[in-house]
């Protein structure tokens, strides 16, 4: 089943005439930027999911709110899609582009508007990258918790679009535990005001569904994040394991030690080799599994946390525990990890990243399942694990020169998604649905829910023309892609230990 | 400890009221009813839909059906020496799991730990359509759809019925200390500003208009380096639930009790009336008879409510037209009939 927009299953889309459309907005605004030409829109083909490429009808790129709002009125007005983008380096296709829509690409809005110390808040459009907020509140002690591994590049709006995670999630919450206030343009340009400067405002908690709303709802033009102290200290420890299922059970056995690390995070062999190989953090080579364990806070809290999980991991069974000595060592172990994607990348002329959740616990059976599947596939599975919030990145290796190889990666990238929410899971941790996950919707979600999704679509747009196709699945595709289930005349997960 | 699936019951009573078009009064514990607007409706009663459905501590996950009482969840998580960090006040005994994420309160901790909202992972809901659902799941990250769940929250039953939810919980901090501090209100308040800037072990702050109380949570070492920073006189940690519980003598009867949710860094605020500062200036209780106090708190960036039953015919603040109007096309879609507690929040919703 193709991934790209298919009228016949996402619905149809209004046939616009470009020229006609080019025209009317160089009229209507005409003092915004719009590519046309297709050496123009060819760089905005495809967003950080690069394997799926649409060239948009037009792109636009607005200096100004009013260019926004009015940009806004005319595609509503003359019944036009519309994908947002901001720093397009989302994994899930997100921004993957209409050729019948406009690509609305909200980067020039990057400016920090206040940083607020006594109050711990930032002003910022939604332009600004994820990193650049934590710099420009460095000088008061204070940064912005959530730090997904493109935080370099992203920016904020694609975060909020997202409900964008990291490395610090169990500790530190994700996106949407660290907003305050939203403004909003509607697809009909009208401005909404989301939260409020004070920690709740009246009315439902639309603030919470907008974040992660994945551009559907309305077009972000301002975010209000909450800012935290530095931590003083942050301190790390290694452990190695001799089997996967201890360094699983090794982590149950922190948390009920009364401990929550700010980072927790799991490698298997294949992901440890890779990493070594490319980083030398000095990570055992011939683990099964290693576990980095990041303690931060007070000083004299953090040394106490790291004696007792020192203690736990150790009659958890680790072969060896090491703490970095210094700040140049605890940044090399986070580097190893830091760098795994890459890593993995020169084992393999192409890989695919996933991004299911699970209950911790069922980690083992889990990782035996994903082994079982790779085999089946004939293709090699690299596992990196947020373990402390039971985040998973399978890293599925291929190469797309190989006839037959990335549709064989994508159904079992799908295989792995489906057996995350048959063991009570999510499809997408922090990904998010964007194009790539929408058949795995119809896994997790029953007709029913995504009724109701479609209800709160049609609350906000109920001509359906903020990035159409992303997010929610039309009932016709679940029903063609449970067709295709059946038809293969078996279960799902034949050969799996039901767990 | 009761344990009961009467979902198959709501649901059917759900389906009755879809049928004869009957507005339904959705009410567990019935201890916060003096909150929103009088709901004219058939009464529909979760208390039989109760109990723990699951709770592994090491997952830091609890599920629970939303008739279950809010003292048996509390009471299970305190067995494995955890918590649900935000507090929620419980307003009397019978105080029940879904009238908490209905109305969505948090206690002193939320400006450090939280919202109700920032701890709920996945609902079971009845929708206006008629369908049992559910969002969300026991997983920390999870965004997979629209986050419908965490809409349920502070959302008084206008948009559905919860049946059960899902929350984060987290271990009970090793050392806990209570102090009162002999500043006034304007030096306090500037001094939590600062203080906000610092890895601080703060996780309660109130001022009376006398003294400043705070509470110290984390390890031993930080809470014990922070209590020989800031001095103060040991202070009854029951200061906490009294404030949270309004149990405290500002909350005797009397004139009408308002709260107002504030930024943070306002600093002292003349207010026509007698105040209680929590939430480290966030949150402030005023007991006023002026009318004009969300007028006065949204002139201050911020939003009031009317705790006090009968005062005024809108308890909550209003929203701006625009705001209005997608909360009513929401419930529109969502409760298509008018049937969950119609009016309770709005008069329009």
């Amino acid at each position: 089943m193709n991934i790209l927009y298919d009228e016949r299953i996402d619905g149809a889309l209004p046939n616009i005439d470009k020229a006609v459309l080019l025209k009317a907005l160089q009229q209507e605004v005409p003092d915004l930027d719009i590519l046309w030409r297709e050496e123009e829109l060819k760089p905005y083909e495809c967003d950080g999911l690069s394997a799926y490429r649409t060239t948009p009808m037009l792109v636009a790129l607005p200096r100004h709110l009013e260019q926004v709002q009015a940009l806004l009125k005319l595609c509503h007005a003359r019944n036009v899609p519309v994908v947002a983008r901001g720093a397009g380096t989302g994994l899930s296709g997100g921004a993957l582009p209409l050729d019948k829509g406009v690509l609305l690409v909200m980067v020039r809005f990057n400016n920090i508007l206040h940083i607020d110390p006594a109050a711990r808040t930032a002003r910022v459009q939604p332009g600004v990258r994820n990193l650049a907020i934590s710099q420009a509140a460095a000088p008061f002690g204070l940064y912005y918790a959530p730090d997904p591994s493109s935080q370099i590049a992203c920016s904020i709006g694609g975060n909020v679009a997202e409900n964008a995670g990291g490395v610090h999630c169990l500790k530190y919450g994700l996106t949407v535990h660290n907003l305050l206030k939203l403004e909003i343009l509607t697809l009909e340009g009208e401005h909404l005001t989301l939260g409020a400067d004070s920690l709740d405002a009246p009315g439902f908690d639309l603030l919470a569904l907008f974040t992660g709303s994945e551009g559907l709802l309305g077009i972000i033009t301002e975010v209000t994040v909450k800012l935290l102290p530095k931590p003083q200290v942050a301190k790390v420890l290694l452990a190695s394991f001799d089997s996967v299922e201890k360094a699983g059970l090794a982590v149950a056995e922190i948390i009920a030690a009364g401990i929550i690390p700010g980072g927790l995070e799991m490698m298997d062999n294949l992901a440890i080799r890779a990493a070594e190989d490319f980083i030398h953090a000095g990570y055992p080579v011939d683990a099964e599994a290693i576990l980095l364990c990041e303690l931060d806070g007070v000083e004299a809290d953090v040394h106490d946390d790291c004696e007792r999980v020192r203690e736990v991991l150790q009659q958890a069974g680790a072969s060896e525990v090491r703490q970095a000595r210094d700040e140049a060592e605890r940044v090399r172990f986070w580097a190893g990890r830091k760098n795994a994607f890459p890593a993995i990348g020169r084992l393999s002329p192409d890989y695919y990243c996933m991004d299911g959740t699970i209950p911790r616990r069922e980690l083992p059976g889990v990782l035996k399942g994903i082994a079982n599947l790779a085999q089946e596939y004939g293709l090699r599975v690299a596992n990196v694990f947020h373990a402390g919030d039971g985040n998973m990145h399978p890293l599925i290796l291929f190469d797309a020169n190989q006839p037959g190889e990335l549709e064989r990666a994508e159904a079992l990238g799908g295989k792995i998604l489906e057996l995350c929410v048959k063991v009570g899971g999510s499809i997408t941790g922090e990904h998010g649905v964007g194009r790539e996950k929408i058949n795995q919707m119809c896994a997790q979600f029953n007709s029913d829910e995504l009724t109701l999704f479609h209800a709160v679509k049609a609350a906000f747009d109920p001509q359906g023309l903020l990035n159409p196709g992303k997010n929610i699945p039309t009932l016709h595709r679940c029903a063609e892609f449970g067709a295709m289930h059946i038809h293969a005349g078996q279960l799902p997960f034949p050969d799996l230990e039901r767990f | 400890m009761a344990d009961f699936d009467a979902s198959a019951t709501l649901l059917e009573q759900v389906r009755q009221a879809r049928e004869n078009s009957t507005p339904l009064r959705i009410q567990g514990g019935n201890t916060k009813a003096f909150l929103g607007r009088e709901v004219a409706g058939e009464v529909l009663d979760t208390r039989a839909h109760c109990g723990i459905v699951s709770y592994d501590p090491t997952e830091l996950v609890i599920s629970v059906r939303a008739g279950t009482p809010l003292s048996e969840l509390f009471a299970a998580l305190d067995a494995a020496g955890q918590m649900l960090p935000c507090e929620p006040p419980s307003f009397g005994e019978g105080a029940t799991v879904g009238g908490m994420i209905a109305a969505g309160l948090s206690g002193p901790r939320r400006p450090w730990a939280g919202s109700v909202r920032d701890f709920v992972l996945g609902t079971r809901v009845i929708s206006g359509l008629g369908t049992h659902l559910r969002f969300g799941g026991e997983v920390m990250k999870n965004v997979a759809g629209y986050d419908l769940s965490r809409l349920m929250v502070g959302s008084y039953g206008c948009l559905g019925v919860l049946t059960e939810v899902s929350l984060k919980v987290l271990p009970k901090p090793r050392q806990c200390l209570s102090i009162s501090l002999d500043i006034d209100c304007a030096r306090a308040l500037a001094n939590l500003a600062q203080w906000g800037q610092q890895p601080l072990p703060i996780s309660a702050a109130s001022h009376d208009g006398q003294r400043l109380y705070l509470r110290l949570e984390g390890g031993e070492g930080s809470v014990a380096a922070a209590h020989q920073r800031l001095g103060g006189e040991p202070l009854d940690s029951a200061y906490w639930s009294d404030l949270n519980e309004q149990r405290l003598d500002f909350f005797n009867e009397g004139l009408p009790l308002w709260r107002l949710s504030l930024p943070n860094n306002l600093g002292p605020l003349d207010l026509p009336g007698e105040q209680l500062i929590d939430w480290g200036g966030a949150q402030r209780w005023l007991k006023s008879a002026a009318d004009n106090i969300q007028s006065l708190a949204q002139q201050h960036g911020g939003h009031a409510t009317c705790f006090s039953h009968g005062v005024t015919e809108m308890p909550f603040q209003a929203l701006a037209p625009a705001l209005l109007r997608y909360h009513r096309q929401l419930k529109a879609q969502l409760d298509p009939q008018g049937l969950f507690n119609p009016g309770r929040m709005y008069a329009e919703l």
